[in-house]
This record gives structure tokens, C-alpha cells and sequence, in this order.
């Protein structure tokens, strides 16, 4: 709950109208961000119940105060090796609109870290990733200080009826 | 002062349909000649608020064909007119031509005139009026038809808004009729101060040259006639007809010319766009239900009990914990389990409506078809005020139709043959709906010739679903009537008997997870039983567990549970167990093998088997272990995830926990068995249609 509350605390300080505001979280010591406004909560880990002959990230689904929230490992979705899931493993929930339709899901990420303002034309352009699968999923990339932010597009890493899924 | 109308657009639809609904059941059960002068008048009264609605809310294309409706109606009310069959037909048409130009109008089409016109025009042969069919057609090409102009003042009573009437509209439909020129009187505005704006201080001079009657000018005002003073005089015309007019109406000293009334003022046109811009404005298609005072009353007083339970409870948990308090505790749970039921049970009844909202589509339905196939037919409706949940009995509609279609065309035989067999000339057709257990039955009867066994058993052998030595009973020879592609009847008419019939009933109403049978005794008639559960949103469960998961099987598909007897299963092919449980060979779906769990039981003699039955298809599934029988609340997992194959939903456990609830026909198409003799059974059907 006290990340809850910082998080606010932050928001208020950085909030300026003609910039995007992202929600950075880590995962495998790089730095991942979300458009704020799709983000709806964020929650510690619970157990799920899983979903047959689901794909190996989609770790099941949650009722989240009456509604059935599938849980995604975003680790597995980018292919890299999942960790234990711990106190301290955090789920964002995320409402993204994907084809036309408004879903709710669960993202499992190792930490949350930080909200950044960034204009739109600080982002920049992604390298051309063509040959990747995982290329299509980011947004932009951008430089906060030192780091790099790797902003994601989010209807795409969980459109599950995507190509890429269908595949694995 | 301009109220957006869009927003009772809604509300106009539904007492519309709802109005026609009324007339039709009204002109069906008419028999000409005997009528009585209340039923004539409902149906007058029916139209007569169309009518007013449609004129209100810009309507014209309703409105214009109602009027000519009702005028016919009216002269029959007054007993200038005989009812005849005729008419009596020709209502009932422009009732279903009616609700097509609503429902086009409903969702924002442009309606097709085409047949309104051609009613249209009978109506006016029948009244002897000229044809008007286009009313707001080319006004300035010179008709033959007498034009008059009329001098119509109108000064509405300061009051006139707060009756909900809006004179834009009124003058808007008056240019409609013809020229018009406006005069407006603001005189009578009054200082700033004084001004009340939901007062009107205005008023109207029109000249209006039309060809219509003075009727038509009455009727636009029909609304606020006590509302305004109103008065309407012929003031000349092209080719002047007042004579016969004129007698009761007094000559009025006009400076105007006709030619100048002809003028047509261009900021009416601006009036009408304003009006056409506002019926294009987006109405919310929102999905109502109408609910009964009294349901709403008795949820009002559940939840008066539910806060008067609540709060003894958190008084019982300011107190110090001692043995009577924990007493008065428990009491107050099993008090507060008491009021959530009902309050769940009285929730549910809200969604839950009289079946004979579908019913009363039939008598309709039953005269149309009877009089195409000339056979004599009388409908008896039961159970009419049973209750189901609304979204059940949107979906029933459809099957059932194709039922009572089938009934009066294959099942109910001409007089002729009924004369021969010593039955009565009159066939009858029974609908029954009755509540039994948590089910709803609704029963389709005949007294017909019943199922022809012989023919088919010779269809079914011929399309290959049977072999030609496979001994049935009758009752499963009658169930092969409900395999695809099977239609027993000699020739193909438009009523039934496309072969696409039965299979797409039985598939509609399992989807709803209920069943259809069909008993039937040759030359006494068939009855088709059809079971349905009350609502959607709510299951019976059997929870039973698959390593560390817990699922949930419906138990409306349980045929028994059992312990496997381990000399009772032979294996078949590769990995297929069968069990002989008396006379049958069941199957065994292993759960956590299909699902893919790990750490379930796999020795078959230390689980259990649930026996389910979907598709008359028995298969067994494998389980841990039986848990608890329970009502779960269905909730959808495609809402946020998407169609998982063998899972019907989701639903909330006592502990909060999601469970997952099991779709037993699509858990048989997951294990990829299939029907042993028919290969193709469980192949998904594509392109069905309801015929």
C-alpha cells in the first residue's frame, strides 16, 4: 500500500499537461515503462488459478474484486528466463484497449521503480527490430539521465490472439 | 428552450413495439362481425399514440401511415364500416410493416418506404381518398388536386412548455403540408425582469396553402388544443374550393395573396434542418427492462433487513468477545446468509419475465401458417405467466418457432384426412410452461399424425447415419430427427423442411444449457419437450478437484459419480479407457490430461469417475476427488482473457478464489473422441441457419 502512496506522492509533483507520463518498472536490470494512464493498481502476487492449455506466461487468473484478470509474466512474454515469484513481486494491473475491445489483465515484473514525464519527441525511434519478434512490442525508446527506458506498446504485448502466440 | 428529444426517442420505441404488440393480439383473436367495440378501440387507441409520438418526435413516415390507419379504424369505431376479413388482414400487415418502419427508425436507417405505400394506397382505396402516398413530395409542380390557404393563428397559454409541447415542431410539421408563411406576434414579451423563460409570450400568424384538409392542420394542434387558443380559417386558394367550406367558416379580411402565401420563408427550412440534425443525434441503443413495481417494493424491503443485520452484527463486534456474544454472532450470520438469499433470489427475479412475452408472438404466427397451408388450427396457450430469466427467453424465441412451424406443417394433418382418421377437422397445438425443479419446461403439442418411425429410419439409413441392420427403439429413431442434415419432408416448402431445422434447435437451446426431446405416438401426435434452466447467470455446481485445481462441472450434466471398478475397463486403440457400466461403454476422459495439470491421480482404481451426458453423448471424467455441490455465480473469462476450449467460464469460490467451470461439449471435442458409428457427429457444423 505504501508504494500506492508514493506513487501518488509522485504523480502529484510531475504532473504537467503537455507530457506523457510513464510508470517504470524492472525487469532483468533493465527499465521498462507503461503509459500511466493505463495503469489501474498495482498488487502484490497471490496465487492464481491456472488456465488449461494456456501459453507458458499466461500464469492464470485472479478475482480481482469480482472480476475474473488473467495474470501475464512479462518475463516469459519477452522470453527471458521467469524468476520466483516472492513478497516482493509485484502485478500491475493494466486496462488496455485491444481490438476494440477494453481488457484487464495482470502483469507480473520484478519491481516497480519510478514515473517519468517524457514529450513525445524525446522518444525515440525504435531501431529497426524487423527480424524480432519482441521488436513490434516497444513503443520508443527513451534516455532518462543515464538510463535507457524501453516504453512498451502495450496492446500489442498482450494481444494474445497475435501471430506470435498462435505460434508458441 | 430546446429539450433534446433524442433522449425519449428510446422509451417511444419501446411503448411503440409494445403498442403494435397490443393490436396484433387484439386483430388476431377478431372475428369479423362479432367484434366488440372495446377491442376496436384498444386497437384505435394503440395507433392513435403512435401516431401522436411519431408526429411528435418527427416521425413523418410513421405518422403519415398510422394517420390513414386510423382513419379507417375510426369509421369502424363509429360504425360507418363493417370489419371485414379483409380489413382485418390488411391491419395486421401494416402492424408488421409498421414495426419494420420502427425498427429501421430505431436503428437510425432510413426506413423502406416502398411497402408503407402500397399499404398506404389500399387504405386509401378503401376510404376513397386520392392518393397522397408522397406527401412531402414536389410541392411546386401544379396539381390538379384544390389548394386552399388557411390563416392559422395560434397563441399558445403561457403554460405551453411546461405540457412538454414545443411549437418548433408543430410549425416544422406544419411546413410539411405546404407553403407556409409565419407571422410571430412578441408583443406580449414582457421587461427582462419579468420574464419567466419557461413561460411562452409568444405567438403565430401562418398562412398556409396546402392541399391537404383542414383536418391535417386540426390534427398537428390535436395535442395543445387546450393549451392554446387556435383558430383556423380558409383564406382562399389557387383554385378557389372554399365554397363548400365556407359555410362554416366565416371569410377572413387578409391582406396576403395567395401568390404571396406561396412564398415559401426560408427560415422554416432552417426549422426543419434543425430538426433533422437532432433526429440524427446518436440515441444510446441502450438494452431496458421493465420491471414491476412490486418486485422493485420487496428488493427496497430486503435491503431495509439487510442493513438492520448488518448493523447488529458490527454492534455484536464492538463487544468484548464472551460465549453470548459469539451466540449472538452465529445467530446473526445465519441471519445475514438468510437475507443475502433472498435478496439474490429477488435480484434474480428482477431479469425474470412472463413467458408469454414469447407466446404472444404465436397466435399470429399460427394463423399466418395455417391459412397458407389451409388446415384449421386452434392454439392453446398454458402456463403463460411462468417466469425465466430475459436473455433465456430472447433466445428460446427462435427454436420454438421452428418447432411450432414443424407441428403445423408436418404434424397436423389437412381436414380432410383428420375427417378420415375420426378426428376433429380442428387440429390443435398446445403450448405449456411450467417450473419443475430448477428448470423451466416448456411443452410444443400436436394432435397430429405424430412421427412417421418407418420414414425415418429409411431417411436416417439413407443419409448413413444408421446402418440398415441397427435395431432402435421408436423413441431412438425420433431422436435421429434432431441430426444434421436430416429432413423427412416430401417436398421443400418455405415453411420448414430445409434440413437445416431440428440439429439448429437442439444446438440453440443446448447452448443455452438445456435440452429438447421429442415423445410422439403415431396418429395421436408429438410433443416436443423442451428444458431449460430459469436463468444464465446462475449453475448448480459440482466441485471436484484435478491435482491442486479445483474445477466445477454443471450439475445439470451429471449422470452419476462413481468408483471405478477396475475389471470393467478394456482399453481401446492407443491411450483410449473404456468402462462397461451395464449396458453401456463409457468412455474415460482423463481431466488433468486434457487440461495438462500435473500431480493428479493417475491410477484409475484410486479416483473417481463423473459420468456426464451433453450431446446424448456419455463420456466419464477422470477426478481427484469430489468436493462440495454448490450454486456458483457465472462470470466471463473472455471478457478479459479469451475463449478457453473446454471452459465454459469462471466463477468466485467461498474464499474468493477463481474456479473455473467446465464445458463438457467442448471438453469431448478437446479429447478429440468421437461418436462411435457416426464420424462426422462431433465435426462442428458450419453455416447453420435457423430455419
Amino acid at each position: 500500500m505504501s508504494e500506492q502512496k508514493d506513487l501518488n506522492h509522485q504523480l502529484n509533483l510531475r504532473k504537467q499537461q503537455d507530457e506523457n507520463q510513464y510508470l517504470t518498472f524492472m525487469m532483468a536490470d533493465e527499465e521498462y515503462g507503461l503509459d500511466i494512464l493505463a495503469v489501474q493498481e498495482i498488487r502484490g502476487w497471490e496465487d492464481v488459478t491456472a488456465i488449461p492449455n494456456a501459453p507458458d506466461f499466461v500464469k492464470g487468473a485472479i478475482n480481482l474484486r469480482g472480476t475474473i484478470v488473467p495474470i501475464i509474466d512479462l518475463r516469459l512474454r519477452f522470453g527471458i528466463p521467469s524468476i520466483s515469484y516472492g513478497p516482493l513481486t509485484v502485478v500491475i494491473v493494466v486496462s488496455v484497449q485491444i481490438r476494440e475491445q477494453q481488457k484487464v489483465m495482470g502483469l507480473v515484473v520484478d519491481a516497480v521503480s519510478d514515473v517519468y514525464s517524457i514529450s513525445q519527441e524525446k522518444a525515440k525511434d525504435v531501431p529497426d527490430f524487423q527480424d524480432s519478434d519482441n521488436g513490434q512490442y516497444v513503443h520508443g525508446l527513451v534516455n532518462v539521465g543515464e538510463k535507457m527506458v524501453v516504453l512498451l506498446n502495450l496492446a500489442k504485448v498482450l494481444d494474445l490472439n497475435s501471430k506470435q502466440v498462435a505460434q508458441s | 428552450m430546446s429539450i433534446d428529444l433524442s433522449q425519449f426517442f428510446e422509451v417511444f420505441f419501446e411503448e411503440s413495439f409494445e403498442g403494435l404488440d397490443a393490436m396484433e393480439s387484439e386483430l388476431v383473436n377478431i372475428e369479423p362481425g362479432t367484434e366488440d367495440k372495446e377491442t376496436i378501440n384498444t386497437i384505435f387507441r394503440a395507433a392513435h399514440s403512435i401516431k401522436g409520438g411519431s408526429g411528435t418526435f418527427g416521425f413523418t413516415s410513421v405518422s403519415d401511415f398510422t394517420h390513414v390507419l386510423e382513419t379507417l379504424l375510426d369509421q369502424i369505431r363509429d360504425g360507418q364500416r363493417e370489419l371485414t376479413t379483409e380489413y382485418v388482414n390488411l391491419l395486421l400487415k401494416s402492424v408488421d410493416c409498421l414495426r419494420t418502419l420502427l425498427r429501421a427508425l430505431q436503428a437510425e436507417e432510413t426506413p423502406d418506404l416502398e411497402e408503407a405505400n402500397e399499404l398506404r394506397g389500399k387504405f386509401e382505396a378503401i376510404l376513397g381518398m386520392e392518393s397522397t402516398a408522397e406527401p412531402t413530395g414536389s410541392s411546386d409542380a401544379v396539381t390538379e388536386v384544390a389548394k386552399n390557404t388557411y390563416q392559422i393563428d395560434f397563441k399558445p397559454k403561457p403554460h405551453l412548455f411546461k405540457t412538454g409541447n414545443e411549437p418548433l415542431f408543430m410549425i416544422s410539421e406544419l411546413g410539411e403540408l405546404g407553403e407556409i408563411e409565419t407571422q410571430a406576434f412578441y408583443d406580449a414579451v414582457p421587461d427582462i425582469h419579468q420574464l419567466h423563460p419557461d413561460e411562452c409570450f409568444l405567438s403565430w400568424r401562418f398562412f398556409l396553402t396546402t392541399d391537404k384538409e383542414q383536418s391535417a392542420i386540426e390534427e398537428i394542434f390535436e395535442w395543445v388544443e387546450d393549451d392554446a387558443e387556435i383558430t383556423i380559417n380558409v383564406c382562399g386558394g389557387i383554385f378557389e374550393d372554399a365554397a363548400a367550406l365556407s359555410e362554416e367558416n366565416e371569410p377572413l379580411s387578409v391582406q396576403k395573396t395567395a401568390t404571396q402565401a406561396l412564398v415559401s420563408p426560408a427560415g422554416n427550412k432552417e426549422l426543419a434542418k434543425k430538426v433533422e440534425s437532432k433526429k440524427s443525434t446518436d440515441s444510446s441503443t441502450s438494452n431496458s427492462i421493465r420491471v414491476g413495481i412490486d418486485k422493485v417494493d420487496s428488493l427496497i424491503n430486503m435491503v431495509g433487513e439487510l442493513v438492520i443485520t448488518q448493523a447488529m452484527l458490527s454492534q455484536i463486534g464492538e463487544q468484548e468477545i464472551t460465549e453470548s456474544t459469539i451466540t449472538a454472532l452465529q445467530e446473526g450470520l445465519a441471519q445475514l446468509a438468510h437475507n443475502t438469499r433472498d435478496l439474490q433470489e429477488n435480484v434474480m427475479r428482477i431479469r425474470m419475465l412472463p413467458i408469454s412475452f414469447v407466446f404472444s408472438r404465436f397466435p399470429r404466427l399460427v394463423r399466418d401458417i395455417s391459412q397458407k397451408l389451409n388446415k384449421q388450427v386452434e392454439l392453446k396457450l398454458l402456463g403463460e405467466q411462468t417466469e425465466l430469466d430475459k436473455t433465456v427467453m430472447e433466445k428460446i424465441s427462435d427454436p420454438m418457432v421452428h418447432l411450432v412451424r414443424n407441428s403445423l406443417d408436418h404434424g397436423l394433418e389437412i381436414p380432410e384426412r383428420r375427417i378420415a382418421a375420426g378426428k376433429d377437422p380442428v387440429g390443435t397445438v398446445t403450448l405449456n410452461a411450467f417450473h419443475q425443479g430448477g428448470n423451466i419446461v416448456i411443452e410444443i403439442m400436436d394432435d397430429g399424425q405424430g412421427l412417421n418411425t418407418e420414414r425415418i429410419r429409411q431417411k436416417a439409413i439413407d443419409n448413413g447415419l444408421i446402418q440398415a441392420h441397427e435395431e432402435l427403439s421408436s423413441d431412438e429413431v425420433n431422436e435421429l430427427i434432431f441430426m444434421p442434415g436430416f429432413s423427412t419432408a416430401d417436398e421443400v416448402s418455405d415453411i420448414s423442411g430445409r434440413g437445416v431445422g431440428m440439429d439448429v434447435v437442439r444446438r440453440n437451446i443446448q447452448a443455452l444449457n438445456g435440452s429438447v426431446e421429442v415423445s410422439s405416438a403415431p396418429g395421436v401426435g408429438s410433443t416436443f419437450t423442451i428444458r431449460l434452466p430459469l436463468t444464465l447467470a446462475i449453475l448448480d455446481g459440482q466441485l471436484v478437484q484435478v491435482a491442486q485445481h479445483t474445477y466445477i462441472i454443471p450439475l445439470i450434466s451429471i449422470v452419476e459419480s462413481l468408483q471405478i471398478d477396475i475389471s470393467k475397463v478394456s482399453r481401446v486403440g492407443k491411450d483410449l479407457d473404456v468402462l462397461r457400466l451395464r449396458d453401456e461403454y463409457i468412455p474415460i476422459l482423463r481431466l488433468y490430461d486434457i487440461f495438462d495439470h500435473q500431480g493428479a491421480i493417475e491410477e484409475l482404481d484410486k479416483t473417481l469417475l463423473v459420468v456426464v451426458e451433453s450431446d446424448n453423448h456419455k463420456v466419464g471424467l477422470l477426478v481427484d476427488d469430489l468436493l462440495a455441490q454448490q450454486q456458483v455465480v457465472i462470470k466471463s473469462l473472455e471478457a478479459n482473457y479469451q475463449k478457453v476450449d473446454g471452459i465454459s467460464g469462471a466463477t468466485i469460490l467461498g474464499d474468493g478464489r477463481v474456479s473455473l467451470i467446465v464445458d463438457i461439449s467442448g471438453l469431448i471435442k478437446l479429447s478429440g473422441l468421437k461418436r462411435p458409428g457416426s464420424q462426422e457427429l462431433l465435426v462442428e457444423q458450419h453455416g447453420t441457419e435457423v430455419a
